[in-house]
């Protein structure tokens, strides 16, 4: 395992890209962020109470797509050159190959959001204080939504992971893995059913996953913050699954 | 001796074509010959349809259930004369009127008020003033007594001074300022065959024109009068984060009219009172009422004369809600797109197709244009199928449907199309771009998707909202818009409240310049890399 995990750390901090999409996820989640918590502005204190670390943390939204990007090259890129079968003759024992894809594609995944969490959370902090509003960074709720967000990213990427094990192809990949994120919020909008609304919010990966972000209001959310991450994590669990299923069943 | 004439050679074969014809055939048969292609495209077609009646079964509407009904009724809605939904619901004090002929008033007072009800349960306190700023009260003549049809009228309102309004979507201004007993203001409407002039003074000597309108096929007898009507209120708390909390209800206003003169009506006529309503839905809490003191009515009124607005008065659903599947086909057509390219880089094809044709711009104007015209084709397909689905299934649900006028659907279904097929050729220059599909894929996707949903889920600013939607790809989507805004309907036009900052056409053109500035670019890096 360890050689394995080595040969993949080679092959994906050697892919073309790798380090700029690493830092393509910081920036574009703390980007996002702040321009967001930079709009906010209370002007009457009481009618006015914004889920601050939530909106500080809303940069993930559009991190999560470079994330899904990453973790769709881990393996795409392998089929696309051949490389795979280079792979597969080296360590034939496929679940290490992909258990090994998704510590290699965690790691650096983890260590990026953690860097966009922290990062959008202190600017949020310094902007909203101008604006004389505060965001306690040490309440419970808070590091929740902060650990959770981190965790979020990393099982977005191994739901990317899974998703481009069974489809193979990049673009094909992503353009599943981007209408899993984006079309249950479109539906979900348009659907005027509530009951059904909310089943929708109760099972989509990315709006239950972004619920462990929720720090007020918790009674009136569809499904709470850790059980929301807990479907992600199904999502996540299933797709790889279903990856690793195809992986032994066909052909590389 | 002569000197034997040597022929210089020359090939038996015919020249070999490299026509604009060339390019597009061979373009064609790349695309068709190449199996995820297609199935991407068929996958477009179907999840476009497939989204979109998951989206109309999930859409209900019924208004009540009142007191004495198990279940709510479905919604309804009016159509008027112009084929688009309206409201009409007022309160019409009329007398039939025959041939040309004229009315005169003189309007003393304008007062509106938010009446005690289920939206407004404080019972016992009275009802609190609520003059809303296109709260009517005026003269009107109106081919029958039918929601819908025909009218012109000039009416004061509570916060646009005196304005005449025909067919629900003509409104022009007269004289500014509000009515007061100390300030009131008279109005005349007259009708001279098919053309109706409408007059406003401040003393009912000097008279000026405030417009003329013409009302084809107006019936030699119609119904004239005073009337009253308020639109509901709706107070929207918008925030700069978290979308926005709106409370509302119905309002009522009450004009009181006295120095009545009627031409062209029958001598000695009474008055007729008549409430129009579209919506199946009383009118919680507000009545009409009208009293008749002497030569003095009084006339109170509760509704809208105006035509609908996303979200307004009129409880429809604008065409554009069964067109939730053109983003799952918006995707799918993005991935095609991007493939169509990225492929011919990853296997090395774009080389020979660069030594067949070494004219590079016009290798990548024949890829556009035979994807850009698959990608019409299919998302015109799902398109065209989805719709009709899509509305049975939302008249099933109980929803009423607005209908706007041919010309605005056709151009919702086919700028639909437009816009996914310009989208898939904005993939194409991006993909000739960066040529790493993973990339391109979600980087298009992103700037396509991301903006709406940002701008509609309630997380930014309406400011920032409506920027987004000003100045990314994203824009185009403003074609899809049935339901135009109107100055005379106050209502929330921002995006989450369902409009797009745009018109239809600016949006577009938004979204075709981006393409044309990535094309350009793609164009430039083309001829300068190697391939």
């Amino acid at each position: 395992m360890r050689s394995a995990l080595h040969a993949e750390w080679t092959k994906l901090r050697t892919e073309v890209g790798f380090s700029w999409l690493l830092l393509a996820v910081v920036a574009v989640t703390v980007v996002l962020g702040v321009v967001v918590t930079g709009a906010v502005h209370c002007t009457a204190p009481a009618g006015c109470v914004p889920d601050l670390p939530k909106l500080s943390l809303s940069g993930v939204q559009v991190g999560q797509v470079v994330v899904a990007v990453l973790a769709v090259l881990v393996i795409s890129g392998e089929y696309s050159s051949g490389m795979i079968r280079t792979t597969f003759t080296a360590m034939p024992r496929r679940l290490t190959v992909l258990a090994a894809k998704a510590v290699v594609l965690t790691l650096p995944v983890a260590v990026a959001g953690c860097l966009a969490v922290l990062i959008s959370l202190l600017a949020s902090r310094f902007l909203l204080a101008r604006n004389g509003l505060s965001l306690p960074l040490g309440e419970g709720a808070v590091l929740r939504a902060a650990v959770g967000s981190v965790l979020y990213l990393v099982l977005i990427g191994l739901l990317s992971l899974g998703i481009a094990t069974a489809v193979r192809d990049a673009a094909a990949s992503i353009g599943v893995v981007l209408g899993l994120f984006f079309l249950f919020p479109i539906v979900i909008g348009m659907v005027s059913d509530p009951v059904l609304r909310r089943h929708l919010e109760q099972i989509s990966p990315t709006a239950a996953g972004l619920a462990v972000q929720a720090t007020t209001g918790l009674g009136s959310l569809p499904i709470g913050p850790w059980s929301g991450l807990a479907v992600l994590a199904g999502w996540a669990g299933g797709a790889l699954a279903v990856g690793l299923g195809l992986l032994w069943w066909r052909d590389a | 001796m002569t000197t034997p004439t040597i022929t210089p050679y020359r090939s038996e074969l015919p020249a070999g074509r490299d026509g604009f014809g060339q390019l597009l055939r061979s373009e064609w048969t790349k695309f068709r010959t190449v199996r995820g292609w297609v199935v991407g495209t068929v996958i477009a077609v179907l999840a476009t349809v497939l989204i979109g009646v998951l989206t109309a079964k999930g859409s209900m509407c019924s208004v009540g259930p009142f007191p004495g009904q198990p279940v709510g009724l479905p919604c309804t809605g009016t159509i008027g004369v112009g084929g688009g939904a309206v409201s009409d619901t007022f309160n019409f004090v009329h007398q039939p009127m025959t041939g040309n002929g004229s009315i005169t008033v003189r309007l003393t007072s304008l007062t509106g008020e938010i009446p005690v009800g289920p939206l407004r349960p404080d019972a016992g306190a009275n009802e609190r003033p609520g003059l809303q700023p296109w709260s009517k009260a005026g003269i009107i003549i109106k081919q029958n007594t039918t929601e819908g049809s025909a009218y012109a009228a000039v009416l004061a309102t509570g916060a646009h001074g005196i304005r005449m309004q025909s067919d629900f979507t003509q409104d022009t201004a007269g004289l500014a300022g509000a009515v007061s007993p100390t300030a009131p203001r008279w109005l005349r409407l007259t009708r001279s065959g098919d053309t109706l002039t409408g007059y406003d003074s401040t003393d009912g000597t000097h008279w000026s024109t405030i417009g003329s309108t013409r009302l084809a096929g107006l019936s030699a007898t119609v119904q004239a009068g005073v009337f009253a009507t308020s639109p509901a209120y709706v107070h929207v708390v918008s925030q700069s984060f978290g979308g926005s909390s709106g409370t509302g209800g119905p309002t009522q206003a009450t004009g009181v009219f006295d120095h009545v003169e009627l031409s062209g009506t029958p001598p000695g006529a009474g008055w007729t009172d008549t409430g129009l309503t579209d919506v199946a839905e009383p009118q919680m809490g507000a009545q009409n009422q009208f009293h008749q003191n002497g030569g003095e009515l009084t006339v109170s009124g509760s509704g809208d004369i105006a035509p609908a607005v996303v979200g307004g008065t009129a409880a429809g659903s604008p065409i554009e809600t069964t067109l939730g599947g053109a983003f799952a086909g918006l995707i799918a057509l993005i991935v095609v797109g991007t493939m169509f390219v990225t492929a011919e880089y990853r296997r090395g094809l774009i080389r020979t197709s660069l030594v067949a044709s070494p004219r590079r711009g016009r290798v990548l104007a024949a890829k556009g244009v035979v994807l850009g015209g698959i990608a019409f084709v299919a998302a015109l397909l799902g398109v065209v199928i989805a719709v009709p689905i899509d509305e049975h299934l939302l008249r099933a649900n109980g929803n009423f449907i607005d209908p706007a006028p041919t010309v605005a659907d056709a151009r919702v279904l086919i700028g639909t199309a437009a816009v996914l097929a310009v989208a898939a050729v904005f993939a194409l220059g991006v993909g000739v771009i960066l040529r790493r599909s993973a990339g391109v894929v979600a980087v298009v996707i992103a700037v396509f998707v991301l903006p709406r949903i940002l701008a509609t889920a309630g997380v930014l600013s309406t400011g920032a909202s409506e920027w987004l939607l000003r100045v990314t790809p994203a824009a185009g989507f403003a074609i899809q818009q049935s339901l135009p805004q109107y100055s005379q309907v106050d209502a929330d036009y921002s995006p989450a409240g369902g409009y797009y900052p745009l018109p239809p056409l600016a949006g577009f053109a938004v979204l075709c310049g981006w393409t044309a500035l990535v094309l350009g670019l793609a164009f430039h890096l083309l001829r300068r890399r190697d391939a």
